[in-house]
């Protein structure tokens, strides 16, 4: 193996966790252990794009959770109708649709409401987007086809070619390889002339400016592309509860994202699989140790905030990094 | 149109708007002049609801719980200053969102610990439960219309207490300039302490209003704390006026919507499907006002002159 | 995390010896959030149930879980999974709401889990999506309701308006009321649920209406607010309120000590009260007041009901929970001693059983409870039965 820091030691081992253990859990009977690593893969998807604009870009989303949902109603939607019949434009079962339409409605969401949220600034930035993730919220919510508040059970997964989503083993596979995927589209995106572009303007949109760079399309396109990938992770999603309800685009589930995101440590590349690793486990421990498990899980993200400066990848950075 | 119900249901609306400026008020104070973003100000009205709730179960007097329970929150609001909010100024928004969206975990679960999961009925004295016949037809509840006087009483004070008071020129010169108010010898620690504590009590006096209405419950700040930030949001932040305008905006929208919005959409839709859409739609509506406003205004209505 | 997989790698190792002279009950509620107001009464009924059947179920030791739904449809699936896949449970049972229930049908049923609520009744899990696994001790949402829209046509009220909260439970009880309700209804709000809670503008709509009545269903916390503002409003003369699970044994202590008097002679319809004469809720009632100091709820009951279904069906297939055949008739036959008396079930599982009309008095110790004035009906079929095809 090439000369590699501690960052990536830590990146390499943690993968390399996700991709073993949970199938070994599998073969070994424990179902429940396989739901929740599928779970945390999923969500670590969604933190990686979120930090795509979060960190790199210092665009503060509140209101991802949004994408997600839209990505999981993608395939319950359509499922419902080919399932009970009406709405025969997208009535159907085919994967390939509802990963399209997923990944393209989302896409279309981020630029509308990116293209005037970036109007804004800051705080501003952080409550327009929040409140756009509202308004989807409420809208699904206002959807009495498809039971608004009280949620959709996907009776049929998406199709795809060569997978059976209906295999534990087969969905884990294909969220741990969009993992590894979204990762390097990320590093890859970081490290190209648009990312030097994004970040620049994260500092100083000024010097941007004046060096001949219009940052409001460089972060609209970072938006769009984050909220795509987000979309793409509800997919997953939908697939693997097989209900989904509006309140996975509420508020509160937008800051868990991002939670995920500063616990891990934001603009690095596994940081946010491991924010939502720990808090996918923490939050299954400490909810079997008690009812009241919010209490320990609240100081625990005042204790992060205060004292741990980079999120946990943080503490793996050597002098000099 | 029914006049009777319209003007009943404006006068819901400025009773609703003027509570949301309540903790309004307390959450501009403190973004504005602290530059702190604090989600668990929802959790301080909780509090103060509970406070009061058990103040009144024990003392056999509402008014008088108010009158104790006001300081105990502006105490709690003070000590959570001191605890955390204090050590998060120099950081960024992104750990205050973070770090309060713990505190309000704590909060609740402490309060759920404390009080139970039921909540708490506050019993009002009589003269304060009945109704009032305001012209011939037009009832509205004694304790609404007592709302309605003390958001207004609030909100003149705070006018007067933000331009005519040496406070007042010491919080609005803080704001702007943090250094300039240091060297003139002004304890800027305690200055801000006491701005908390004050948001605190604002928001606590909310969550005591509210109580004998809704009854005092866990959960209760994290409703209104997110409508708040839209009040403050549309105000502009840090604006006192901004919020008391934006407060009422947002009070009689959500109203009219939940008053009207079902006979409107059942012009064109049946009224089964008007009547299941409309409660989500007028949710959604302080959302799209505010929305629409940052995209023409992406400061809010009256942004701050010094940022 | 090294903990954590240990902790997995351990449990890994216990489960595969088979565990021998054990029945697994995995039990869902709410425990956290405002919802718990319901789900701790629940709990403590499940535990008296516990108590008196000595925790034994024939020779079978019960292994009680409790899981905590969080009020959330996503997170009772997750719980109930949880339950079914790792715990290995036998049963499961508990769901106090409506759309949670929905949310974690599948979940167990589809693992072939007997699935028994104890509260939601919803009307798919009645109809199209009944299930000869799925049982209830309570009743079908929109029973509760129907009863009432035949108390206001007795009383000869002729207009009606209806506040609920939208959901799926809401929904069910507004159908049913207008189901039975001969007269007109004025008007439907439908309000946000569980969020909320001030309901001005609703009261304000339901009082320019003109009805001459006022349907109500507000389970747990949100029906005390209710209640509040209702007789804040002054309507109670020229706007009566009837309602159905919204004054309970859980809001009547909050109102007596909050010395609200105007709830008392409140009417609502129920399928038991703690004066129902037998000697099981005789028991029930005496000991539950005994330990915990309150009336039971009629979640309470039914809860405490599903622990001695449970029991009845373990005995009759002696302990073999591998019959499934065998304690699914068992579970059919509702032989069993219920705290409401005898009942029977429907073709899809849903209770056939009498309805009271209830009212809120004054009770002998001077806690405020309820007694019935008159049986409404005395068991009739939901309306859902006819789309069931089990």
């Amino acid at each position: 193996m090439l000369k590699m820091n501690k960052t990536g030691w830590v990146t390499l081992i943690g993968m390399a966790a996700l991709a073993i253990l949970p199938p070994l859990l599998l073969l070994n009977g424990q179902a429940f252990y396989m739901d929740l690593a599928t779970r945390l893969v999923i969500l670590a998807i969604a933190a990686v794009s979120l930090n795509l604009i979060l960190g790199f870009g210092g665009l503060v989303s509140f209101g991802h959770a949004a994408f997600i949902g839209l990505g999981a109603y993608a395939v319950g939607i359509p499922a419902y109708h080919s399932m009970w019949g009406g709405f025969d434009l997208i009535a159907s079962s085919n994967g390939l649709l509802h990963l399209a339409l997923a990944v393209g409605v989302s896409a279309l969401f981020a630029l509308i409401t990116g293209a005037i949220s970036l109007r804004t600034k800051g705080v501003y930035f952080i409550m327009i987007t929040m409140a756009f993730g509202q308004m989807a919220f409420f809208l699904f919510q206002s959807l009495e086809a498809y039971n608004g508040d009280d949620g959709l059970t996907i009776d049929l997964r998406s199709e795809l070619p060569f997978l059976n989503l209906d295999e534990p083993m087969q969905l884990y596979a294909l969220s741990y390889g969009s993992l590894v995927l979204v990762m390097l589209l990320v590093r890859m995106i970081v490290n190209s002339r648009f990312g030097v572009v994004l970040q620049g303007s994260k500092g100083n949109a000024e010097r941007m400016v004046t060096l001949g760079y219009n940052p409001y399309v460089y972060r609209l396109t970072a938006y769009v592309i984050s909220g795509a990938i987000c979309g793409y992770a509800g997919f997953l999603l939908g697939n693997f509860t097989t209900f989904i309800s509006p309140d996975m685009m509420h508020w509160t589930r937008s800051g868990e994202l991002m939670f995920m995101v500063i616990l891990g440590g934001v603009s690095t590349m596994f940081g946010p699989v491991l924010g939502a690793s720990i808090f996918i486990l923490l939050e299954e421990v400490l909810s079997s140790f008690t009812t009241y498990w919010h209490l320990p899980f609240g100081l625990m993200l005042i204790g992060v905030v205060l004292f741990i400066r980079g999120g946990l990848m943080g503490l793996f950075k050597g002098k000099g990094e | 149109m029914d006049y009777t119900l319209l003007i009943v249901q404006m006068l819901n609306g400025l009773q609703l708007g003027l509570l949301l400026f309540l903790v309004a008020s307390g959450l501009t104070l403190v973004f504005g002049i602290l530059d702190f973003v604090n989600l668990a100000h929802g959790s301080i009205y909780m509090v103060g609801a509970f406070i009061c709730a058990s103040l009144t179960l024990w003392l056999g007097n509402f008014l008088l719980a108010v009158v104790i329970a006001l300081p105990l929150t502006g105490a709690v609001g003070y000590a959570i200053e001191v605890l955390v909010a204090r050590r998060l100024y120099d950081k960024d928004h992104l750990d205050h969102v973070l770090g309060t969206f713990g505190l309000i975990l704590v909060l609740d679960t402490l309060a759920h610990m404390i009080w139970g999961p039921a909540g708490i009925t506050v019993p009002l004295p009589a003269w304060l439960d009945g109704q009032v016949e305001i012209f011939d037809g037009a009832v509205i509840p004694t304790f609404r219309l007592l709302i309605i006087a003390v958001g207004l009483a609030v909100a003149g004070g705070l006018f007067w207490l933000v331009n005519y008071t040496k406070l007042g020129m010491l919080i609005r010169a803080g704001a702007s300039n943090r250094t300039m108010v240091a060297a003139l010898g002004v304890d800027i620690q305690t200055l801000f302490a006491l701005v908390f504590a004050l948001g605190a009590m604002l928001a606590g006096l909310a969550g005591m209003l509210i109580a004998p209405i809704t009854t005092a419950s866990i959960g209760m700040g994290g409703q209104i704390i997110i409508t708040a930030f839209v009040v403050i949001i549309i105000g502009g932040i840090g604006s006192m006026k901004g919020a008391f305008i934006a407060a009422l905006l947002v009070g009689v929208i959500d109203t009219m919507g939940r008053s009207f919005l079902d006979s409107g959409f059942a012009l064109f839709m049946s009224r089964d499907a008007a009547e299941t859409a409309a409660p989500a739609v007028s949710a959604m509506m302080i959302y799209i006002l505010m929305a629409a406003i940052l995209a023409f205004k992406p400061q809010g209505l009256f942004p701050p002159k010094v940022r | 995390m090294k903990k954590f997989w240990g902790a997995a790698l351990g449990a890994l190792m216990v489960s595969g010896a088979l565990q021998a002279g054990e029945v697994k009950i995995g039990f869902v509620s709410t425990l956290s959030t405002g919802g718990a107001v319901i789900g701790n009464d629940i709990k403590k009924a499940v535990d008296l149930a516990m108590e008196h059947i000595g925790g034994k179920m024939g020779d079978l030791d019960v292994n009680l879980m409790y899981s905590d739904d969080g009020f959330k449809p996503e997170t009772g699936k997750q719980v109930t999974d949880k339950l079914v896949k790792q715990d290995g449970v036998d049963f499961v049972a508990g769901y106090i709401w409506s759309h949670v229930l929905l949310a974690s049908r599948k979940s167990a049923l589809d693992n072939g889990k007997f699935l028994i609520s104890t509260n939601a009744g919803p009307g798919p899990v009645a109809g199209k999506l009944c299930n000869k696994n799925f049982f209830t001790t309570s009743w079908q949402n929109d029973q509760g309701p129907e009863a009432m829209g035949e108390v206001l046509n007795q009383k000869g009220v002729k207009s009606l308006y209806i506040i609920a909260p939208n959901y799926a439970a809401g929904k069910g009880m507004v159908a049913g009321v207008k189901r039975t309700f001969k007269g007109e209804v004025l008007g439907t709000d439908m309000t946000k649920w569980p969020t909320q809670l001030d309901f001005s503008a609703e009261l304000a709509k339901a009082k320019a209406s003109g009805a001459e009545g006022l349907f109500v269903f507000y389970p747990g916390k949100a029906g005390g607010a209710f209640m509040k503002q209702y007789q804040q409003s002054g309507l109670k003369s020229s706007l009566p309120l009837y309602t159905a699970f919204t004054i309970d044994a859980l809001s009547l202590p909050k109102f007596q000590a909050a010395g609200f008097t105007d709830v008392i002679g409140s009417q609502f319809t129920g399928h038991w009260d703690p004066n129902l004469d037998n000697a099981q809720n005789k028991r029930f009632v005496a000991d539950f007041k005994a330990k915990y100091g309150s009336y039971p709820s009629p979640y309470a009951a039914q809860s405490y009901d599903s622990i001695f279904l449970i029991k009845s069906a373990v005995e009759a297939v002696n302990g073999n929970l591998e019959d499934k055949d065998g304690i699914r008739a068992a579970l059919e036959a509702v032989n069993y001693p219920s705290v409401r008396g005898k009942y029977t079930l429907n073709t899809n599982h849903i209770p056939m059983q009498p309805w009271y009309l209830r009212e809120v008095v004054v009770g002998d110790d001077g806690v405020w409870t309820t007694k019935i004035v008159k049986t409404i009906h005395e068991g009739r079929a939901d309306n859902y039965a006819k789309d069931c095809k089990m």
